[in-house]
């Protein structure tokens, strides 16, 4: 158990300890992580962040290396690991911390990626329990819950209009965090934490929905749910588990960076070959590719889903596609 | 993190340049670091990421055979961006190189049969090398034929190669060119790839079938190896999509639930007719 006074004192002795602080600001209506050293900045009544957190271990943009050209050759500078940050990501949404599992799941199915790793190791994930949730969230229906404690480091949840916070303590990272400043924690007992969380009903159910929608690969569905995409790609910036990157050069003069930066299957080129030639032409097989990538391929491939309910790709849509009405009616179809 | 950084290329230096035919190059690139060279291994079918440092990375297959070891040799035509910027690269630049990636064309369980070589255009370039491959262990298969077909006699990539394949008993060379391609000395086949395959019609006895081309070319010459009674067992493609990463996680070039990247390039008739619509 903490106090709501404690919080602000835990935020500065972590800040205090050298890490950087991630947490949700609001800036010009919107909630989104940024830095911030200053607790009072924080956002606290809304419902999820505009965008997910993994910006932090998934930059938008990321240097893969530096290089240099010389006349007689070109010198590499690798990544280096060392440069990574100690990072605190304060006031993560469980859907949001569910996000890092099929992050992790790609970033290491086959070959390794050391420097999503590094960062990944280097995050502290300080989650909070939803109290509220709106209509576009769907957790519950992806395998989480608005108390979930996958993916933090430590979960609080706020008890009730009380100034006491519920401190679930899950991984040694967390153990790190409480050592820093024990005495702000006291012990709980019995606490019925269930009773404080959101009620966010579930709407279908994944494992269905996954088998059906290997057998619909050929369906007029997606040209129906797709009518009005308009192909902007900001489902996938907002997506907490949207991995799709492209790598491109940066180049000053003789020196330079190989860059690689989110990117997302919604937009028109994303498949584009040279000759011309588009496996994906049109939207609807581009709508397919991101359902069917999150719902059937991730699950069969890598053995995690590609959504956790957050339902920030519907909140951020400028035409209001909403992921949870279509895996509904998709639910509905009869088969 | 002990484990390297998997998007790090190896320097390689531009050894030679071949001017192959207008707009195509073959660069046999030499690696900078020795200790590179000699822990570097692929396989028949392999493809990499070729980068020219403040352009960018482009997608090809690996056109030289592991069996010659020290060098690999990439085929490219100049299209896009990074093929433009490597078409100005003179010998003696330094370009970059990530792979091999990508599984690999199984010569081991084609040994003791006979080889049919089925190429169109630029699709020549990835299929040399397991050419290249199962010539230098020639003794472990029998008849080797290679049908190649270019829009005309200038496209034709490789000529002093089709030369010495054409002159070497062990291996029946059938080049063509489609009709209007052709030069007034041209002494080879004048038809598409299918057509000319229908009429040498080679024998489906024992024989695998490796077929790359653009997909139209594909798309006609399935239905003619199944004619001449080839399963969809032992025909054998590579797919190209676009790629970035080589590796798994880029997620652009996908079939289905199928990379490219991993599961391919190398594919048989039989996956190929299981897989979707997507390449």
């Amino acid at each position: 158990m903490v106090k709501k006074a404690s919080l602000e004192k835990l935020f500065a002795a972590l800040k205090h300890q050298g890490k950087t602080m991630f947490a949700p600001l609001l800036k010009n209506g919107k909630v989104l992580y940024d830095i911030t050293d200053n607790f009072s900045e924080i956002a606290s009544d809304y419902i999820q962040t505009t965008q997910s957190a993994k910006a932090v271990v998934f930059p938008r943009t990321e240097k893969l290396f530096n290089y240099t050209k010389e006349k007689e050759g070109v010198t590499i500078k690798d990544f280096d690991p060392q440069s990574v940050p100690e990072t605190v990501l304060w006031g993560v949404r469980p859907c949001d911390a569910a996000g890092f599992a099929p992050l992790s799941a790609i970033f290491n199915w086959d070959y390794k990626d050391n420097l999503f790793n590094t960062r990944l190791k280097n995050t502290t994930v300080i989650g909070f329990s939803c109290n509220k949730a709106d209509e576009y969230c769907f957790c519950t229906s992806v395998g989480g819950n608005p108390g979930s404690a996958a993916g933090s480091d430590i979960l609080f949840t706020k008890l009730g209009d009380t100034e006491d916070y519920l401190a679930e303590i899950i991984t040694e990272k967390g153990q790190a965090v409480v050592a820093i400043a024990p005495e702000l924690f006291e012990p709980a007992n019995d606490v019925e934490k269930e009773k404080y969380l959101a009620n966010v009903p579930v709407k279908f159910n994944r494992e269905e929905i996954s088998k059906k929608l290997a057998a619909f690969f050929e369906s007029d569905l997606w040209a129906e749910q797709s009518m009005r995409c308009l192909g902007c790609g900001a489902c996938a910036y907002v997506c907490p588990t949207c991995a799709c990157f492209d790598i491109q050069d940066e180049s000053h003069g003789k020196n330079g960076t190989r860059v690689r930066c989110w990117d997302s299957c919604g937009l028109s080129m994303f498949t584009l070959h040279t000759s011309g030639h588009n496996p994906r032409e049109v939207q609807s097989q581009r709508w397919r590719q991101r359902l069917l990538h999150k719902f059937s391929y991730m699950p069969d491939r890598l053995s995690v889903y590609g959504c956790t309910g957050c339902g920030c790709c519907s909140r951020a849509c400028p035409v209001d596609m909403n992921i949870l009405e279509h895996l509904i009616s998709i639910q509905e179809i009869k088969k | 993190m002990s484990e390297k950084n998997i998007y790090l290329p190896y320097l390689m230096k531009v050894e030679k340049i071949t001017q192959e035919a207008p707009g195509v190059k073959t660069f046999k690139l030499k690696f900078v670091n020795d200790e590179d060279s000699s822990s570097f291994n692929f396989a028949a079918g392999q493809f990499g990421e070729y980068s020219v440092f403040g352009v960018g990375e482009s997608t090809f297959c690996i056109a030289s055979s592991p069996t010659r070891k020290g060098f690999i040799e990439c085929t490219f035509r100049q299209v896009g961006k990074v093929t433009s910027a490597l078409a100005t690269c003179e010998e003696g630049s330094i370009i970059g190189f990530r792979g091999p990636y990508g599984n690999t064309f199984p010569i081991d369980q084609w040994k003791g049969k006979n080889l049919l070589y089925i190429a169109g255009g630029i699709a020549l370039p990835p299929m040399r090398c397991v050419i290249w491959n199962t010539l230098d262990l020639r003794e472990n298969f029998k008849d080797i034929t290679i049908i190649y077909g270019a829009r005309t006699v200038a496209d034709l990539v490789y000529k002093p190669e089709l030369e010495e394949w054409s002159n070497r008993p062990d291996v029946r060379l059938v080049t063509t060119v489609d009709p209007g391609g052709e030069t007034p000395d041209w002494k080879g086949e004048i038809g598409f790839v299918p057509t000319v395959l229908e009429k040498i019609a080679p024998s489906s006895q024992n024989t695998v079938a490796i077929v790359c081309g653009p997909p139209i070319m594909i798309k006609l010459t399935f239905p003619v190896l199944e004619k001449l009674g080839f399963t969809d067992e032992n025909i054998y493609t590579t797919l190209e999509n676009r790629m970035k990463c080589g590796f798994g996680k880029c997620g652009r070039c996908n079939v289905g639930k199928y990379y490219v990247c991993k599961d391919g390039p190398v594919f048989t008739g039989k996956q190929l007719k299981e897989l979707p619509d997507e390449y």
